[in-house]
């Protein structure tokens, strides 16, 4: 140990760990509610109040209708009903908050009353709830019974071959939607034409959207290439309204555009990105938001991305600013809107505030639980990283197995992803071959079938893409002429299920709230509607869908677990003989030590958690003894394996009266016969980080208790290791195995072990 | 087509009357094959909704208590006859500070209305006119 300057430190150190975790690099902002930095207590957020004459609104949150703003004109006009106002006022908001958790006022009654709420109200009655009870009261309100999930589809260069395979693994991973943008705003034609390509490999009915500049948005969806819209974006503010180039109308009129063409829209908003554009008018991030919540459904959107999308960190450095983000998701389907429920951009570098985030809504399901999973790497994703990536991926998928929660995910063999990638780029470059579009080589192609990012690829660059897109464009390109080419060279499945998705326009039945399309069907809150009222009843995984869940990779079994055992053991044969020498009595040379092996201790299992093999183990235990000036004694037990009665067994039978107790997984304990069995001498309880020579140290001190000499416990050193979380599913298989070979009152048996290339 | 008001049972209309949904051109969802596709029979014009299946998915969302939803409904079944060009142009129009004044968007409702027999949406540009009159919209941006 260094002593450095200690002396005169005024810090301490734990400071300095502190600062280098991730969680330091996240900014944190005081609540400052004349500048919109509060979450729910905005400085100017008005108290919840209307008036009216007849059917007309003529007040509404303390501003008069000569004041009215657009927003207010809009929301007064086509959200607040007139039928339904005077009684859902009048209600305080307490009781309102109450009945959004009790299961026994139902969904409907609900929404019913929010359709006769100012946003005033609605933000207040949210705000009584506590970060559980808004998850509750989420998979209650929420509209759809099955929860969804939707991923983003980008990448650094925007190749198109890349997009195709990230399209396609996406789809095998079961999301419902699929989202891309450009790094260069010009290559949106290509993207849209890759993504839509890769999304009809191994499954029809995955939504596409391409998130681009409005009008080209719309243009590119009435080519056929995408099949739903989510970018039009509403603020809470008039100010940050016209910023973003549009009015309450402008947004109305392309969702009735949208439609028009049948094709799914949804909104935009969330918290914080009327504080980013500089127009907060001093008001709270959930009230600005519940505003812009009553404006989606008074344009008939059916729906809305909210939860903090762009604005997700600005929001997660205040004070109670994640727990606004999860009320705001709260009034959207309180609304009866369908909820892309944000966990989208990253809002912490810490990877804990990023899993404590996401587990409201994996639990309470969503329509959408991330309106942008990133699929694939963080360095790819165009949008900006989200909270999970593509590196996140099996954190994922074993969350929903922890909490047998659906998270609308599934997890996919290797070779199974491996063979779609490569169909998909496949796919991809007959399409461009046979629309004129590109000619890609095999090393393009097979670098990026296995390519985990942009970065393994040698495959299109921006500036080519550049050039693919505009002919899409300037040519006229529509997914007709990709089904087409996808028939003409042969890939029927995938002509098939673009046609599939097209011709669901026809009856624009995924134009209503919610709607997915699950194995060749459209569902949504029509005709799969959220009826919680307590439980076993709402949504529930069927017995299909919870062993898809379980089944992630590398899980142990009791098979596996024998049949290493099985290789191990080959091993251990020229290196090791056990013979049996009858019942063991107890000694009387005072320099014995006996070692008590556990039943299966080489003749079952042949390896430490450490990896050691028994024989070396034996050998350093043993060499230990020797040098301690003692002898060394081997026992077999098999009326237990616990360590501690080893132990305590052995030194019973030790004429030193120190035994030590070994099993074979390779936990020891030096014990002593007149002790209490589980207050031993030593005990090496962390196998896994078990060193030889700390077996051999063990050794020399049993030997040094046998003499009565000065002793230093040998300690093995921890570095904070989840040694549990590592090694007990193994552990638990290897102690069954033990345990399953115990015989009550078994006698001890004498052991003459025999080590290759040592003298017994 | 019976004249009855649809209501939820009759969703989703793909597999409920698969015979009645039809694109605007009148083929119907068995004739839009990949062989059809194949033999150039098939064009974007066949896989537009029409201004029926929006207004059968309006009396649906009216029945799920959905009238906002219904409303945009009607009036997309209005802009189904509208051609991309002028969709595009009145969506220009309507964003702020497109329109020097009220009566360019006046004479972009007039036209909704009588080229196009779309008199939701008419009133609707109608509305926006009044509105960024009083919000002094009619402003220069760009």
């Amino acid at each position: 140990m260094q002593h450095d300057n200690t002396q005169g430190a005024n810090r301490w150190r734990r400071f300095d760990d502190w600062d280098k975790r991730p969680l330091r690099l996240d900014n944190f902002a005081v609540e400052d509610p004349e500048n919109g930095f509060s979450a729910m207590h905005g400085a100017n957020d008005p108290a919840p109040a209307f008036q009216r004459a007849g059917r007309n609104i003529t007040s509404m949150d303390g501003v008069a209708e000569e004041q009215f703003d657009m927003i207010d004109l809009f929301i007064a006009r086509y959200h607040l009903d007139p039928d339904i106002v005077d009684e859902a006022m009048a209600l305080p908001s307490v009781e309102v908050a109450r009945m959004l958790i009790d299961v026994n006022v139902p969904r409907g009654h609900l929404v019913h009353l929010a359709h006769g709420m100012t946003p005033a109200k609605l933000a207040e009655v949210v705000a009584h709830l506590s970060s559980m009870e808004i998850a509750f009261a989420y998979s209650k309100m929420r509209a759809r019974a099955t929860p969804g999930n939707q991923a983003h589809v980008t990448n650094a260069k925007d190749d198109p071959l890349q997009l195709a395979a990230d399209a396609a693994t996406a789809v095998a991973f079961g999301f419902d939607e699929i989202e891309t943008t450009m790094r260069v705003s010009r290559n949106s034609w290509s993207n849209a034409l890759a993504c839509c390509v890769g999304s009809a490999v191994g499954r029809k009915g995955t939504l596409f959207q391409c998130s681009s500049e409005e009008a080209e948005e719309l243009q590119i969806g009435m080519a056929g290439f995408t099949s739903y819209a989510e970018t039009v974006s509403v603020y809470g503010t008039e100010g940050s309204f016209i910023d973003g180039d549009d009015t309450p109308w402008s947004k109305a009129f392309l969702a009735a555009a949208y439609a028009s063409r049948g094709i799914k829209m949804r909104c935009t908003s969330g918290a914080a990105s009327e504080l980013l554009m500089g127009f907060h008018e001093a008001k709270s991030l959930l009230y600005l938001e519940a505003r812009c919540l009553c404006m989606q459904r008074a344009m008939g959107a059916q729906g809305t991305q909210n939860g903090g999308i762009d604005g997700a960190p600005l929001a997660a450095s205040m004070p109670g600013g994640v727990r606004e983000l999860m009320a705001e998701n709260l009034i959207a389907v309180w609304l009866d809107l369908e909820c892309a429920s944000g966990n989208d951009a990253r809002s912490s570098e810490s990877e804990i505030r990023v899993g404590a985030k996401i587990l409201p809504f994996l639990i309470a399901g969503s329509d959408l639980i991330c309106s942008g999973f990133g699929s694939i790497l963080k360095y790819d994703n165009s949008f900006n990283p989200s909270s999970f990536n593509g590196e996140e991926m099996e954190d994922y998928l074993v969350l929903q197995r922890d909490f047998e929660a659906d998270g609308g995910l599934t997890p996919r063999a290797e070779e199974a992803l491996l063979a779609i990638r490569k169909r998909a780029v496949e796919a991809m470059s007959a399409v461009m071959e046979e629309l004129g579009l590109g000619h890609p080589d095999e090393d393009m192609k097979a670098s990026v079938a296995v390519a985990s990012g942009s970065d393994d690829t040698r495959s299109y660059l921006p500036g080519q893409v550049s050039t693919i897109s505009a002919d899409i464009a300037h040519r006229e390109i529509t997914v007709l002429d990709a089904i087409r080419a996808l028939h003409q060279r042969g890939f029927e499945e995938e002509a098939e299920n673009l046609l599939f998705l097209v011709k669901l326009r026809l009856s624009g039945d995924y134009l209503q709230t919610s709607a997915i399309v699950r194995d060749g069907k459209v569902i949504s809150a029509i005709n799969d509607p959220n009826r919680y009222d307590g439980p076993a009843t709402g949504y529930r995984m069927s017995e299909q869908r919870r062993a898809e869940i379980a089944n992630i990779r590398g899980v142990l079994d009791k098979r596996e677990v024998l049949r290493t055992e099985a290789t191990y053991e080959a091993a251990e044969t020229g290196r090791i003989s056990y013979r049996t020498m009858g019942k063991a009595e107890k000694g009387s040379d005072a320099a014995e030590i006996v070692i008590g092996l556990s039943p299966a201790f080489g003749t079952k299992l042949f390896r430490t958690l450490a990896g050691h093999s028994l024989s070396q183990v034996l050998g350093e235990i043993r060499t230990g003894i020797e040098q301690g000036g003692a002898v060394a004694r081997f026992v077999r037990f098999a009326h237990t394996a616990d360590t501690s009665f080893l132990g305590l067994s052995a030194a019973r039978l030790a004429g030193s009266g120190i035994g030590i107790g070994l099993q074979a997984k390779g936990t020891a304990v030096i014990h002593q016969k007149d002790r209490l069995p589980h207050n031993n001498l030593e005990l090496f309880s962390n196998a896994p980080i078990t060193s030889l020579e700390h077996y051999r140290g063990l050794g020399r001190n049993a030997a040094l208790y046998a003499f009565k000499q000065d002793v230093e416990p040998v300690v093995v050193p921890t570095r904070g290791e989840a040694l549990g979380a590592r090694f007990h599913g193994r552990v638990a298989l290897i102690y069954a195995i033990e345990t399953g070979l115990t015989r009550d009152g078994a006698d001890p048996e004498d052991l003459a072990i025999e080590l290759a290339g040592a003298a017994s | 087509m019976s004249d009855r008001r649809l209501e939820l049972d009759d969703y989703p209309l793909a597999e409920t009357r698969p015979d009645e949904v039809r694109g605007a051109r009148g083929l119907s969802l068995n004739d839009i094959t990949l062989d059809a596709v194949m033999a150039g029979n098939v064009t974007m014009e066949d896989l537009r909704v029409t201004a029926n299946a929006l207004q059968q998915q309006a009396e649906i969302a009216q029945a799920a208590g959905r009238a906002s939803l219904a409303a945009n409904f009607l009036r997309a079944a209005e802009l189904t006859a509208v051609p991309q060009d002028v969709i595009m142009a009145t969506y220009e129009l309507l964003r702020p500070g497109r329109a020097a004044d009220k009566q360019v968007m006046l004479d972009a409702a007039q036209r909704l209305r009588h080229e196009f027999a779309a008199e939701r949406m008419a009133q609707f540009v109608e509305e926006a006119a009044d509105v960024y009159g009083r919000r002094g919209l009619f402003k220069f941006r760009y």
